[in-house]
């Protein structure tokens, strides 16, 4: 049965208010719906980044939930070693047979396109039953706006800053659903806080997939996009429909698309309201916005192509 | 729901009483972070339509759903105004802060 908003509303809040998140930050929201997607107990370890650092502020937490913090770099290694501990126990009869527990690692985009990426790679290769949520905002947000991986073609960052001989980032981003796809893991999947009922349905199925499941969740950044937060799901919405962000998942290494467009918008509506963009309006940066334009189409029809197999 | 709990305050008089690792001692609930907030949105309930967005969109978690209707809990909310913009309709209106 397909699940309602207002059932979840009565279910308790397990990352509570008084957070330190800036104002219409875009990670509450996703884990407010990823974490009622299950109803198991969760056991989550945190890489370091946005999220660890403004919800445990010492000597305080605002997680109503098993939470560890781990380094920077291996988040996913840590519940891997937690997972193999419930294994045990259970094998020894310390835990009843029954007893199931759900295992989650969250990590930004900093924490798992760059310097997680080997840990959850080792992780995920071994087998161990868990779910990375991986929130990606574009950027390294907690340390002040570095570049990182996962930022897009053209965005200006404080260590790729956009200025009179750089038009911001000169590469592309790194698609890292498709590397975990690669793995051939249960399941693969990026989604996006506009679309919360596909966003609770792939957190359902990774919850469920017998073997690890990789959620990318677009998150979306006031603070380093700069744009009014009011707007936040708007642009969250406006990347969805200029195909910048495809939703889609992969399981069993079957593609899928679950959100087409009625009609793709041009990818300057999605980079007219950010203030990281706002230097490829000026003049002699046209030539970026055609690379843009040209990287995104490209991106769309290969995931288009490779979806087609799977439907027939 | 939210608005009934409360966090206690944690004072160390010395070192001693720390724990010995890094541990949460208390919830984050203390840390009213109503007091950032310019604008504050107010819910017009005669409009309203029990849809249950603004809940869905609120990043501080200070829209709380009581008899289907929405109210929110300044003691947290940042005001970022996702909830007004996003209120399909528009029965949320942000209004200045008054000192």
């Amino acid at each position: 049965m397909a699940v309602r908003l207002k059932d979840l509303t009565k279910i308790e809040d397990k990352l509570v208010a008084g957070h330190g998140m800036c104002l219409g930050c875009g990670i509450p929201l996703i884990f407010k719906v990823i974490l009622r997607a299950t109803e198991d107990p969760i056991i989550a370890a945190n890489a370091t980044g946005c999220l660890e650092v403004c919800t445990t502020i010492y000597p305080r937490t605002a997680w109503n939930m098993n939470w560890i913090h781990s380094a920077f770099e291996n988040a996913a290694s840590t519940i891997a070693g937690v997972e193999a501990m419930y294994k045990s126990l259970k094998k020894k009869g310390q835990i009843p047979a029954d007893k199931k527990i759900k295992f989650m690692a969250m990590g930004g985009d900093g924490g798992t396109y760059d310097i997680g990426l080997q840990a959850l790679s080792g992780a995920v290769e071994r087998g161990h039953n868990f779910v990375y949520v991986c929130y990606d905002n574009n950027v390294y947000a907690n340390t002040g706006g570095q570049r990182s991986s996962a930022t897009p073609l053209g965005a200006s960052a404080t260590t790729d800053p956009a200025g009179a001989k750089s038009a911001g980032k000169i590469q592309g981003r790194k698609d890292l659903t498709k590397i975990m796809a690669a793995h051939n893991i249960p399941y693969a999947a990026q989604a996006s806080p506009a679309r919360w009922l596909d966003l609770y349905n792939k957190a359902e199925k990774a919850f469920k997939a017998d073997g690890p499941a990789f959620l990318n969740v677009m998150c979306i950044c006031p603070t380093e996009w700069k744009y009014e937060s009011s707007m936040g799901i708007r642009l969250a919405q406006m990347a969805l429909d200029a195909c910048v962000w495809p939703l889609y998942e992969v399981e069993k290494g079957k593609y899928k698309i679950n959100f087409k467009p009625k009609e793709k918008k041009p990818v300057l509506e999605w980079l007219k309201p950010q203030g990281r963009f706002r230097h490829l309006f000026k003049e002699g940066n046209a030539w970026m916005l055609e690379a843009i334009q040209k990287d995104v189409d490209k991106e769309w029809d290969e995931l288009l192509k490779m979806e087609a197999p799977a439907s027939k | 729901m939210i608005r009934k709990k409360e966090a206690k305050k944690i004072v160390f008089q010395s070192e001693k009483e720390m724990p010995m690792m890094p541990m949460s001692l208390g919830s984050m609930l203390y840390n009213k972070t109503g007091a950032w907030r310019n604008i504050r949105p107010v819910v017009d309930l005669e409009n309203c339509i029990q849809c249950g967005i603004c809940w869905k969109f609120c990043p501080d978690m200070s829209i709380f759903i009581e008899n289907e209707f929405p109210y929110v809990n300044y003691d947290y909310c940042k005001g970022c105004g996702i909830c007004a913009e996003e209120c399909p309709v528009k029965c949320i209106a942000m209004v200045e802060e008054e000192k």
